[in-house]
This record gives structure tokens, C-alpha cells and sequence, in this order.
């Protein structure tokens, strides 16, 4: 649905999006990750066709976002950074023009007002002015214009910002649900919020991607993933640590709490990332054959924040303590 | 063509509805008319001059408008880029010109509305006197044409900027040009400088000059030319602008 090649935007010297490509089918939702001033929302706005991209070429459904703006614009619905909205409106009269901008007109707009209103949870705010309304039920009257339509592809930038933790909820099953049959894009700071919805992610650094698979792909490459956690009671530390530094695929063995104590937990590191399964029958074995009292063991997930901080911040070492 | 229609009723009408949902509409008509009754019946002498016609009327609107239409179309586009919705307006399906024309129709409606209120003058002149009426609906067709043209710069330079007071004053100074280029004292004084051709060209660029005709009774061709070419010419601009921000 979405294609974006080489994608380039300059502002005078600075380079804020650069060379970037990528696309989003049906059934995609694609998490826009990055730091301040990475160029998520120059990239979505670009996209959304305001602001003409410096180089590269955007279709949105088949209808290029600068030879065809009008038609690519119909299939998509936007919240922009921020959540603006016409503050002298009420959020009835707001929605209203918002539908009949969309085409709109008569039952058919009183509906679609209607159905978003439901959607969005707008209902006793309906006749209130826009300027009174809280930061957050200005998102959502925002994010609710944005779904008017039913569009094919949704494009929010920071969809979640300024929620509360229901309806950040609400708003994560709702993109949820309509990632079945949209494309949709969105940018967030909220790390979880991409574990929890996106199918793929992409992380954007001053101006490029440097990094892009499924979260669990992007997990994968942190640190600790596949670090082996182990709490073993009744032994001493340094006893644990010996026998499972022996063990041929790990690394190191690190204390990591409980030293001292009748509890000791300690964190194996594999030598490397593909010897995470052997890894994780050898210490089965020594366990078994040691007769050691564990009281929990699970492999750890890695983290997509460090994943973000190593790759966003290379100077900075992460991860390994 | 049906969509574009639409497309900028709707625009209209929501740029209506932000007129009037605050107090400033109904301040700017009270003042409209009250400035217009000052200088019609105090400062323009309208009693004393004793002839049936709303010249003392018609002949302070170059300069109430100087003011007043700035004052009123200054937040067009301004208030657009301050709040971030022009990102919105100009991501949802329509062309840019409909959100242009839909705005400056729904100001210049505003704007025909004011001049609307102003009839009791017309009342009382034709409660006095028998004057020419078509005359006067003569003047207040040029008049609304002013209007347009004074409102169309303001459009383009609440384009320019987020802020509305620069809005303001960049098109006070704007109009105060169109003003002053055909204004008798500036005219005279080109004359006397033995300026034939410049006093004659910068008159015609004059909105005086045009107006002067209408509020006679006489719609000359080139002053209605004129008036469509200064507001035809101002949108496109507001075009070109809108279109320059963006692009960066
Ligand atoms: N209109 C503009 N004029 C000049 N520079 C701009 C403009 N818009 C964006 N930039 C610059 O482009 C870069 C990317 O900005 P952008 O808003 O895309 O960042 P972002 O990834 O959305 O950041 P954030 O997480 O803070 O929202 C920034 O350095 C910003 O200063
Ligand atoms: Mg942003």
C-alpha cells in the first residue's frame, strides 16, 4: 500500500530524512522508532503528502503522493504530531467538517461522526468547544478525525502521546484491530508500545535506518538476549559460577544477586548467539547430573530499549554489566 | 467540479462558524458600524452637505477598510500555521486553491454582511431626500469589490507568517500603498513635479481611482478588471506562498 524509495528532505543545510525505503503492505503495521529529531514525523509528512519530499519517490496505493496527490490523500487517514485541531470548533462541528472534507455528506456524515464519536470515546465531550477539552481528549478527537473515513492506510505520529494508560489500551487494541486490514505507520517513544503492536519495526537515526525486522528480530540483537537466568539454592556462589563456567558454550558466568546468601542467582552468557539452544542443555545437564536445587531458570528475552540505546547512542556500552 | 464546490462550502462554512463562535465577530460588526456612522455623519458632514446621495457616506470607506479588513481577515492563514491544522487542511483530499477560495469567500462574506448592517443610512438618506438609488447600490458594489481586494492582500500576507499582528501590519501598509498612490494630495503632487505619465500610472494602480467611479453610479470595465485582477492576482500569490513554506 505504502512505497517509499530513496526518500531524501533537506531544510536548507540539514539533512533530515536520507535515502530512506521501505514499504508497508495490507495486515502491516509498521512502529516508527528513533530519537528526537531523527525525522519520523519530516518522513510522515512526506508521506501524507505535506511537505514535497527534496529526492525520492512516495506511492501510497498505487497513486504517487506528488502526481497524484488527491487520490493517494483519499486513501489516507493522518494524525499529525501533537494532535492540532480547530480550537473555536466544537468537537461536533470539528468532526463534521473533518467528514464532509472526506466526502461525506447528509446520513452517511451524521453516521461516520457517529461512529467515531463511539469509537474514540468522545461521547460527553460532544458539544464541548475544543479549547476546554483536556490534552488528551484532544488526541483523541485528533486521532478520531484521522479514522473518519475508514482509510486503507493510517499514518499517527505518536498516536499514544498524552493518553492515559486505559486508553493508551484502548488506542494499542484499536490499531490492533485495524492493522488486520490497513497499512498503517506510526511513530512512538514508547518501547513497549511496539512489542505490543507493531508486525515490524523500524528505528530511523538522523535521517537513516539503521535498523528494521519484528520486534522480536530487533530484540534478538541485544546483549542479553539469550543470557541464561539461574537461581540455585544451598550452594556457594563461587562453586556455581566455576562448574558452569566449565561448560564449553558459555562465556562467563556473572553474579548477579544473592551472594553471600542460601540463594544465589547468576546470569550465563553464551560464547556466542547461536549457541543459545546448546547452551541451554548443557546447564539442563550439569543441573541434573550436579543434583542442583534450582529454584528458577529462564532464558532472558533481550530488551528492545537497549537495543534501541546500542544502536541509536554506538558510544555508549550497554548492556553487559 | 460538483466536489470541488463542496469541497469549498465546507471550508466556508467552517471559517464561518470560527467567526462567529467567538465574541470578536460581533465586536468587529459593532465597530464597523459605528465608525461608519461617525464619519458619515459627523466627520463627512452628511447633514450639512444637503444633497440626497450617500457620498459622505462611501467616501471614508478606502480608509475604514484600511483597518478594518486587515483586522478581520488577518487570521486566515496565520491561525492555520499557529495552531498546526494547516497540516491537517492540507493532507485531507482537496486542492489547495478550494481551501484558498473557501476562505477568502466565507471572509468576504463576513465582510458583505457588515456592509449589509449598514443600511439605516441608506434609510434615513432616502427618508430625507429622494436620492439616485441606483447610485448608491452602484457604491455599495464597489465597496464590497474594495473590500475583496483589501481582504485578498491580507489573505496573502496571513500566509506568510504564524503570527497575526505581522499579518496585520504588513497589510495595513500594503493597502495604505493602494491607498496613497491615487489620493489627490500624492496626485497633485506628482503633477506639480511635472510627473504626467508616473501620476497617471500610479493612479490606475489605485484602488481611489477605481472606487471613485462606482460611488458616482458609473462601473467602468477596467476598475472592475482591476478590482478582479488585484484579488485574482493576491490568491495565487497566497498560493505560491503556502506552497513555498512547505516546500521549504
Ligand atoms: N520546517 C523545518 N525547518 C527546518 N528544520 C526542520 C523543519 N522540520 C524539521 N526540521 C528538522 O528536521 C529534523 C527532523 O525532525 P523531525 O520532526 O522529523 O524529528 P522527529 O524524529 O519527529 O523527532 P521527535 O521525536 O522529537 O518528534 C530535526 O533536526 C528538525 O530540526
Ligand atoms: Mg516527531
Amino acid at each position: 500500500m505504502i512505497k517509499v524509495e530513496n526518500l531524501t528532505r533537506t531544510f536548507g543545510p540539514k539533512v533530515a530524512v536520507n535515502n530512506v525505503s521501505f514499504s508497508v503492505g495490507r495486515g502491516e503495521i509498521l512502529g516508527f522508532l528513533g530519537p528526537n529529531g531523527a525525522g519520523k514525523s519530516t518522513t510522515m509528512r512526506m508521506i501524507t503528502g505535506f511537505i514535497p519530499p527534496t529526492g525520492g519517490r512516495i506511492s501510497v496505493g498505487d497513486h504517487d503522493i506528488i502526481e497524484e496527490p488527491i487520490a493517494a490523500k483519499r486513501l489516507v487517514g493522518y494524525l499529525p504530531e501533537n494532535a492540532p485541531s480547530y480550537t473555536d470548533m466544537t468537537v461536533w462541528q470539528f468532526l463534521n467538517f473533518a467528514a464532509e472534507l472526506r466526502g461525506f455528506r447528509g446520513a452517511a456524515r451524521a453516521d461516520a461522526v457517529k461512529r467515531v464519536v463511539d469509537t474514540c470515546f468522545l461521547n460527553n465531550v460532544v458539544h464541548q468547544s475544543v479549547d476546554t477539552l483536556s490534552k488528551g481528549y484532544r488526541h483523541r478527537l485528533c486521532f478520531a478525525q484521522s479514522i473518519i473515513h475508514d482509510p486503507q492506510v493510517l499514518i499517527m505520529d505518536e498516536p499514544t502521546d498524552g493518553l492515559d494508560p486505559n486508553q493508551k489500551h484502548e488506542v494499542r487494541n484499536l490499531i490492533r484491530r485495524m492493522g488486520e486490514k490497513k497499512a498503517i505507520i506510526f511513530s512512538t517513544h514508547i518501547l513497549e508500545e511496539v512489542e505490543a503492536v507493531c508486525t515490524r519495526a523500524i528505528i530511523i537515526d538522523r535521517g537513516t535506518i539503521v535498523a528494521s525486522g519484528t520486534p522480536a528480530d530487533l530484540k534478538a540483537r541485544s546483549e542479553n538476549a539469550g543470557v541464561l537466568s539461574i537461581r540455585v539454592s544451598g550452594l556457594a556462589s563461587d562453586q556455581i559460577r566455576q562448574k558452569l563456567e566449565d561448560l564449553a558454550p558459555v562465556k562467563r558466568a556473572a553474579l548477579a544477586g544473592g551472594e553471600g546468601s542460601s540463594l544465589v542467582h547468576v546470569r550465563v552468557y553464551p560464547k556466542s548467539r547461536e549457541q543459545n539452544g546448546e547452551l541451554r542443555s548443557a546447564v539442563a545437564d550439569l543441573v541434573a547430573r550436579e543434583r542442583w536445587r534450582v529454584e528458577e531458570m529462564h532464558a532472558e528475552e533481550g530488551r528492545l530499549d537497549e537495543v534501541f540505546r546500542s544502536i541509536t547512542m554506538p558510544d555508549t556500552r550497554v548492556g553487559v554489566r | 467540479m460538483n466536489e470541488a464546490l463542496g469541497n469549498i462550502t465546507a471550508i466556508a462554512k467552517r471559517e464561518l462558524v470560527s467567526y462567529f463562535s467567538s465574541p470578536v465577530a460581533y465586536v468587529f460588526l459593532v465597530i464597523f458600524l459605528l465608525m461608519n456612522g461617525f464619519f458619515t455623519f459627523m466627520a463627512g458632514g452628511f447633514f450639512e452637505r444637503g444633497d440626497a446621495s450617500l457620498i459622505a457616506f462611501f467616501i471614508w470607506h478606502p480608509w475604514l477598510y484600511l483597518f478594518l479588513v486587515p483586522a478581520a481577515g488577518m487570521r486566515l492563514w496565520s491561525e492555520e500555521r499557529r495552531l498546526g491544522t494547516m497540516e491537517l487542511l492540507l493532507t485531507m483530499p482537496i486542492a489547495p486553491w478550494q481551501a484558498i477560495a473557501g476562505k477568502f469567500v466565507a471572509s468576504w462574506l463576513f465582510l458583505g454582511l457588515a456592509l449589509l448592517l449598514t443600511f439605516p443610512v441608506w434609510i434615513t438618506v432616502n427618508y430625507l431626500g429622494s436620492p439616485d438609488n441606483g447610485v448608491i447600490i452602484c457604491g455599495y458594489f464597489g465597496s464590497f469589490l474594495m473590500a475583496g481586494a483589501y481582504l485578498a492582500i491580507t489573505c496573502m500576507t496571513s500566509a506568510m507568517t504564524r503570527n497575526q499582528v505581522i499579518a496585520f501590519i504588513v497589510s495595513v501598509v500594503i493597502c495604505l500603498f493602494l491607498i496613497l498612490s491615487g489620493w489627490p494630495p500624492v496626485t497633485q503632487l506628482l503633477e506639480s513635479l511635472d510627473m504626467p505619465t508616473i501620476r497617471d500610472l500610479a493612479a490606475s494602480f489605485s484602488v481611489m481611482t477605481h472606487f471613485d467611479g462606482f460611488q458616482k453610479g458609473v462601473v467602468a470595465f477596467r476598475s472592475l478588471v482591476y478590482f478582479g485582477t488585484v484579488i485574482g492576482f493576491c490568491l495565487f500569490t497566497t498560493g505560491v506562498i503556502l506552497r513555498t513554506h512547505r516546500a521549504g
